[in-house]
């Protein structure tokens, strides 16, 4: 249990007597992570690199409109991981507080429960959080990546590395589901037999991964094989442990997992998953100017977070042992895409900066994204070796990987 | 003497029984003509004007406060605490959800006939004789047959787990334990994809309610007139119950149940009954929920959700039939505020109250008048001489 924060409740009393008197003109956005509940640990860490986001935004002028410079303000709240309440908490971002844009949702029933309420109201949602596709609405833009950008471009270096068996290996929920549907019809057309492709779901929270690595070892006999993980949060545990006591390594058959980053290594003890393999479009490990930039920064503001120019009063922030990972990266990409875009069409109205997305560029930590005209990013994919310290070391770059929500598409292209 | 004279009202409270018709009476305009007439009769923009959205939130708590009639029937009236009453609840909302999603039509995403996710799973490989449709939805495209099904439901696995447990004469702390084990094992069924409900992300994206679009004022209007009225019904029956002879058992069976049971009335009869009927309560609560917030996934019968719903009851004063009503109302509406204007502290916040309230009002909110007489009393006499307290031991 964290102490009860009695400052940051103090001063956030304080803030409301307060609150009347304000300078700049502001812009509301709208924050819907899970502050709490079950989801609380992956999604309160977008809320603070939002919160960052805007903070630099700010620092900088903010975002002009009519010659005129705008502050970011946050209106935060909490779904709670309860999805019917994300739905409530939308609509009233949307309807009470009129804000211009959210930025939120982490699990894919989330982003189900909240679309029909972004598309009855014409609100903006930018989605961050890897995900299956299938799904495209006029009012949500997915910074996210894709099939395409995440697991085609891990099973074709699989590929490049020799293996012919593929054991697909997920949680049953939808994400996993698809995305294996779509891998075992993309390596049959690159050749592989049905034989050779093994796809087995294990429900939330399994523990018990004995017959399943049983399996796994059977299965990579020749040395061919390896696994391709869409586990789950706090599963992945007991699965590796069972795994090395197996005798497996990351020699004889690695696991390329999609669900893990940097931020989950804080929970999970990552000496077990060394050797294994990563892909996402962001590792916090990339050398590059804005990426050195972006994380100092952060970690900066961590250790006095504030958004500038509001009288928005920041809680609830830990600052020991943070990291970035992709879902915070694309976070921080939809932030200033979306400065742009309102930029760009000189306005904040939905209709108008839905138009105005469309083409945007930003030069981010991973290089440059693009969105296109089907709402998501041309990004670039990378293929990360797990290191015993929570980090990535990058083995492979993929450039300017065009994300495509729709199956049928990117596989009738092969 | 007549029965009804061992009516009593809920320890701790005064006789309000007298006024309370009037305040009912108060409550059901405002909350069934007046609430509705803001919303679709008064201009936007006008200080009366009800929006929407607020209706709409206002809706769920009606349903909620029909599931906390039905855990307080069994927990207050006849003393059995089920830990998994959202079960039920969820299993009216996925009837009335499976309906609504094969409305859906060809609007879905992948404009087919099926609903979205039996595209994805390849259903119509499974079943290809009825084009990707399982057996057990086809008659769920009759509205009347959803509309059974939401009863019926409910009560066959309520009377199946019911009947098992009570001829047990499995009591208390062990059948609060067992309810909540059934709640937990029918969400990890119905996580699973192969189930055909949904698996996580459930039933959601619904288009229309009966052939009204379910993103029109006037319908979401409809849906909370409806839940009002739900909840006065069930509001009734509750009220009505506790002046029949049913009650009486009812409450004979809360205080001892083994005397009961010895003057000749065979209890798990009686148990198996009112058991029966919190779940068909919940299950109405739950499919007017459904249409209301747009989703039911299987999070919505956990163990969590079923305790969160004891909770209301304990709030609110488990034992009147007033208090569940309060407890929901109240709980849900000070989540909604505080998860908004205190995102970071509100859980803080809620587990103060709860801890404040069973510390300091054992029957609730409702028995914060009888508690205010009680120290009024005692503080009275206060000007005798107290006695010195004697010194701790060591």
């Amino acid at each position: 249990m964290k102490p009860i924060p009695v400052k940051t409740i103090g001063a956030a009393l304080l803030a409301l007597f307060l609150g009347a008197a304000r300078a700049a003109d502001t812009v509301k956005v709208g924050v819907l992570h899970s502050l709490s509940g079950t989801m609380a640990i992956s999604e309160t860490s977008l809320k603070d690199v939002l919160l960052f986001t805007f903070d630099e935004i700010n620092k900088a002028g903010g975002v002009k409109v009519g010659g005129k410079p705008y502050m970011i303000e946050p209106v935060v709240v909490d779904p709670a991981s309860n999805w019917p309440l994300f739905a409530e908490k939308a609509e009233q971002l949307l309807v009470k507080d009129k804000v211009s844009v959210v930025f939120g949702c982490w699990t894919s029933v989330s982003r189900k429960s909240v679309l029909p309420v972004f598309e009855r109201d014409n609100g903006l949602l930018f989605y961050p959080v890897q995900y299956e596709g299938e799904e495209l609405s006029k009012n949500i833009f997915y910074t996210a990546e894709a099939v395409n950008q995440q697991a085609i471009p891990a099973v074709d270096y699989m590929l490049g590395e020799g293996k012919k068996k593929f054991y697909l290996l997920g949680s049953d929920y939808v994400y996993p589901r698809t995305t294996n549907k779509i891998l075992k019809q993309y390596l049959k057309s690159k050749g592989i037999p049905d034989s050779d492709i093994e796809e087995i779901y294990t429900p939330f929270g399994h523990t018990d991964y004995q017959t399943i690595v049983a399996s796994i070892k059977t299965f990579s006999g020749g040395g061919k094989a390896c696994v391709i993980s869409t586990l789950n949060g706090d599963t992945n545990v007991p699965f590796f442990k069972e795994f090395s006591n197996a005798g497996l390594t990351s020699e004889n058959c690695p696991v390329v997992s999609f669900s893990i980053s940097e931020d989950e290594f804080r929970g999970l003890p990552a000496k077990a998953l060394a050797g294994h393999l990563g892909c996402w479009t962001y590792f916090m490990s990339i050398k590059s100017p804005e990426n050195a930039k972006f994380v100092g920064d952060f970690q900066k503001w961590l250790l006095a977070p504030k958004v500038t120019g509001t009288d928005y009063t920041v809680a609830g922030v830990d600052p020991k042992g943070r990291v970035t990972c992709s879902p915070m990266n694309l976070s921080r990409m939809g932030v200033h895409l979306w400065k742009q875009a309102v930029e760009k069409a000189d306005s904040f109205e939905v209709d108008k900066v839905r138009v105005a997305l469309v083409g945007q560029k930003f030069k981010g930590p991973a290089g440059e994204v693009v969105m296109q005209e089907n709402h998501h990013l041309v990004n670039t994919a990378f293929i990360g070796e797990t290191l015993p310290t929570g980090q990535f070391k990058i083995i492979k770059t993929i450039k300017k990987v065009a994300g495509e929500p729709f199956s049928a598409k990117f596989l009738g292209a092969n | 003497m007549k029965s009804s004279d061992y009516i009593s009202a809920p320890p701790g409270t005064g006789n309000p029984a007298r006024r309370e018709p009037w305040v009912v009476a108060f409550i059901a305009v405002l909350g069934l003509v007046v609430l509705p007439l803001m919303n679709g009769a008064v201009p936007e923009g006008s200080a009366f004007h009800l929006s929407t959205f607020q209706l709409g939130v206002f809706g769920k708590y009606l349903c909620y406060a029909v599931l906390a009639l039905g855990v307080n029937l069994l927990w207050g009236q006849t003393g059995i605490l089920s830990l998994g009453q959202c079960l039920f609840f969820a299993l009216g909302g996925y009837a009335l959800g499976m309906h609504l999603m094969l409305m859906i039509g060809k609007l879905g995403q992948y404009h087919a006939d099926i609903p979205d996710f039996m595209v994805f799973l390849e259903f119509p490989k499974r079943y290809p004789s009825s084009g990707g449709l399982p057996p057990h939805w086809i008659p769920f495209r009759n509205p009347l047959f959803a509309m059974v099904a939401v009863v019926a439901v409910p009560a066959i696995v309520g009377a199946a787990f019911g009947w098992l447990a009570f001829r047990s004469r499995i009591k208390g702390v062990y059948f609060s334990i067992l309810s909540q084990a059934l709640t937990y094992a029918a969400t990890l069924l119905f996580f699973r994809n192969d189930f055909t409900f949904g698996g996580n992300n459930g039933l959601t994206d619904f288009k229309t309610v009966l052939g009204y679009d379910v993103n029109l004022p006037s319908t979401k209007r409809a849906l909370y007139i409806a839940s009002a009225v739900l909840l006065l019904l069930v509001y009734g029956f509750c009220r009505w119950l506790t002046t029949t002879k049913f009650g009486l058992i009812q409450r004979a069976i809360r205080d001892s149940e083994n005397r009961v049971l010895f003057s000749g009335y065979a209890t798990a009869h009686f148990k198996l009954f009112v058991f029966v009927m919190a779940a068909v309560i919940a299950g109405l609560g739950g499919a007017l929920y459904v249409p209301q917030v747009g989703i039911i996934n299987p999070s919505d019968m956990g163990t969590d959700k079923s305790l969160e719903a004891v909770v209301w009851c304990a709030v609110g004063g488990r034992g009147s039939i007033v208090g569940p009503i309060l407890g929901a109302i109240g709980v849900n509406a000070l989540k909604s505020y505080a998860t908004h204007s205190y995102a970071e502290q509100w859980p803080y916040f809620l587990g103060i109250l709860f801890i404040l309230v069973t510390v300091f009002l054992p029957d609730g909110l409702v028995g914060i008048p009888a508690r205010i007489r009680s120290i009024a009393s005692r503080l009275r006499p206060a000007a005798q001489p107290t006695e010195p307290t004697p010194p701790a031991a060591p």
